[in-house]
């Protein structure tokens, strides 16, 4: 899938998707499902080199979601790909002795690293990118981040690392939709310039509208091209993003729908859908 | 002359590491300090130096693992076992990672530095998560058999080294090994002494005088804390009575280990030496011993006391 429309009626799908997932099931960290979407359909569906046929090729890019409780995303989207059965995820996730846990677990098909505990995903990144130059592989590793979650220490050890290594083969993206559980990112711990912070740690860093997909098919062209730094993409999103009483709503980090909510997100994005057709 | 257990390793991995090109290692500004200056010099290509950064290098070797890596994590235990808990609990346990946590210096090794740098809390603290192994190993040939041990299967352990050279319990060429097996350094039928680590030195000891004075104690050695061998345990019960001793606070370690297995399947008396739950006083590891009754003379008194 490369057009660019092709990859904008995907996310819509996938929102669909994950709407439907929530409402049925009744949990979920939907704000930030919505506000990585992009990021995450353009690379399942264009830049990583991943399949259910190579769950175990050694050559394949790895994925490692950081924001862990966005796994309703990663969950619809590994169905739509095929890694399991829809329906099982649709009408058991998160019920009583579901594999399909709260945060990414990998038992379940496509799922590389088990996250859930902010800060964890850079540096398991690192070591994966680390692997793969050892090996002199082609493979390449790629990490989403909330921006709540770079407050988290951790991650700079690992943006360190990256940086010393020269790891051009990581690319990391931050989920840059200023809000987190508390409030805005900017008062609960501010980030200041985060493009400078992650150049002086030795990054190659690009600022995109994180939910315009053809900005974030066009950064992970050129993260793909780096020579010698890791490269972030500071995707500037917006929490809830795609259906609009959701938009930049702190409140829907985690919230479930009424009935009448529900029905207006999915008319809502039926209606994109259409028009993307 | 005898080596540290950590060099031991050392030795074991530069070995293995001549022809097995996935073994890397990994330190936290800790290649002098953990004896693994010769392998980073020999094998830079298989070497990794994350900085004083102990969370970062147990993701990273989790994520070198999950790339077909065997990844071999040194760092003072003190570090290892309480700073990077949560990556050992979720990037290695939890992901099923093939990575061995070496804490080097572990226990009072680092004596008068204070409690910052002691590790007495490491068999509770990495001991309870789900997954993960413990191993204390007691000298050097059995530091190199768990090694070679550990290298041979895909499953996230935690070995615990002290910083010194100890003397050798076993003897070179014979040294009895069988993973997640106890060792019976000496049969007995008055009672079971069980330690690890550098306390099965003292528990040997204390096992020769008790003989000279026709007490006749099992030694055991329990390099594996976890899985506990409860064979050995069991065994150990029939005599009646059970000290054990170990370089580590009484809470969630060798001593409650044991405890708990004996009360609810081989009830007898047991008592457990162990560290204060308190920082400990200011000395050399071996005074920090004697202060406390980690030593031969002491284990000696308690087992007359209990017969």
């Amino acid at each position: 899938m490369n057009a660019i429309r092709d990859l904008e009626r995907k996310a819509c799908e996938i929102r669909m998707d994950v709407v439907r997932l929530v409402y049925t099931t009744g949990c979920g960290h939907i704000g930030g499902d919505m506000s990585e979407m992009e990021a995450m359909v353009a690379l399942y569906y264009k830049h990583l080199n991943c399949s259910p046929e190579k769950e175990k090729d050694p050559d394949r890019d790895r994925f490692i979601l950081s924001k862990g409780h966005a796994v309703e995303t990663l969950y619809c989207i590994l169905a739509d790909r095929g890694y399991f059965d829809r329906e099982e995820l649709m009408s058991t996730y998160s019920r009583c002795r579901s594999r399909f846990i709260g945060h990414p677990n990998n038992k379940i098909p496509g799922v590389e690293m088990n996250s859930g505990s902010l800060g964890h995903g850079l540096p398991m990144a690192v070591g994966m990118a680390l692997a793969g130059k050892m090996d002199r592989k082609d493979y390449r590793i790629y990490t989403v981040m909330g921006d709540g979650e770079l407050a988290e220490g951790s991650v700079w050890e690992g943006a360190m690392a990256a940086g010393h290594y020269k790891l051009d083969n990581l690319c990391a993206i931050v989920d840059r939709n200023r809000l987190q559980i508390s409030g805005t990112t900017e008062e609960v711990m501010s980030h200041g310039n985060l493009e400078e912070r992650f150049m002086a740690f030795g990054w190659n860093v690009l600022s995109v509208p994180g939910n315009h997909m053809a900005a974030m098919d066009g950064a992970l062209t050129v993260a793909g091209q780096s020579a010698g730094k890791p490269t972030v993409i500071i995707a500037n999103t917006v929490k809830g993003c795609g259906v609009s009483f959701m938009e930049d709503n702190a409140a829907w980090h985690h919230r479930v729908f009424s009935r009448e909510q529900y029905e207006q997100a999915m008319a809502e994005l039926q209606d994109r859908r259409a028009r993307l057709l | 002359m005898s080596i540290a257990n950590k060099q031991a390793i050392c030795n074991v991995l530069m070995e293995k590491a001549k022809t097995e090109k996935d073994i890397v290692v990994l330190c936290s500004d800790s290649r002098g300090s953990g004896s693994m200056a010769p392998f980073a010099d020999s094998y830079p290509e298989q070497f990794v130096e994350v900085g004083i950064a102990e969370q970062n290098l147990v993701s990273i070797a989790a994520g070198l693992a999950a790339c077909g890596k065997r990844a071999v994590a040194v760092s003072p235990a003190c570090f290892l076992s309480t700073r990077s808990m949560e990556q050992v609990k979720v990037d290695v346990a939890y992901s099923h990672t093939n990575v061995i946590l070496l804490g080097i210096s572990g226990g009072v090794s680092y004596g008068a530095l204070g409690m910052t740098h002691h590790s007495a809390t490491d068999i509770a603290t990495l001991g309870s998560i789900p997954g993960m192994r413990i191993y204390l190993p007691s000298d050097r040939l059995q530091s190199e058999k768990l090694t070679e041990a550990l290298l041979e299967d895909e499953e996230p352990a935690y070995v615990r080294v002290g910083r010194n050279a100890v003397e050798d319990i076993y003897e070179e060429g014979k040294v009895p090994f069988e993973m997640d097996k106890a060792v019976f350094l000496r049969e007995g039928t008055d009672l079971a002494i069980i330690a690890c680590g550098e306390m099965v030195l003292a528990a040997k000891r204390a096992g020769e005088s008790l003989e000279q004075k026709g007490i006749h104690a099992a030694v055991i050695d329990m390099y594996c804390v976890k899985p506990l061998d409860e064979e050995a345990v069991r065994k150990a019960a029939q005599t009646g009575r059970i000290i054990t001793v170990e370089e580590h606070c009484p809470y969630g370690g060798l001593g409650s280990m044991v405890s708990q297995l004996t009360a609810a399947k081989a009830p007898c008396r047991v008592v457990n030496l162990t560290l204060p739950d308190a920082p400990v006083i200011t000395g050399k590891s071996q005074e920090i011993f004697d202060y406390y009754g980690l030593n031969e003379e002491h284990i000696v008194r308690v087992a007359e006391e209990m017969l």
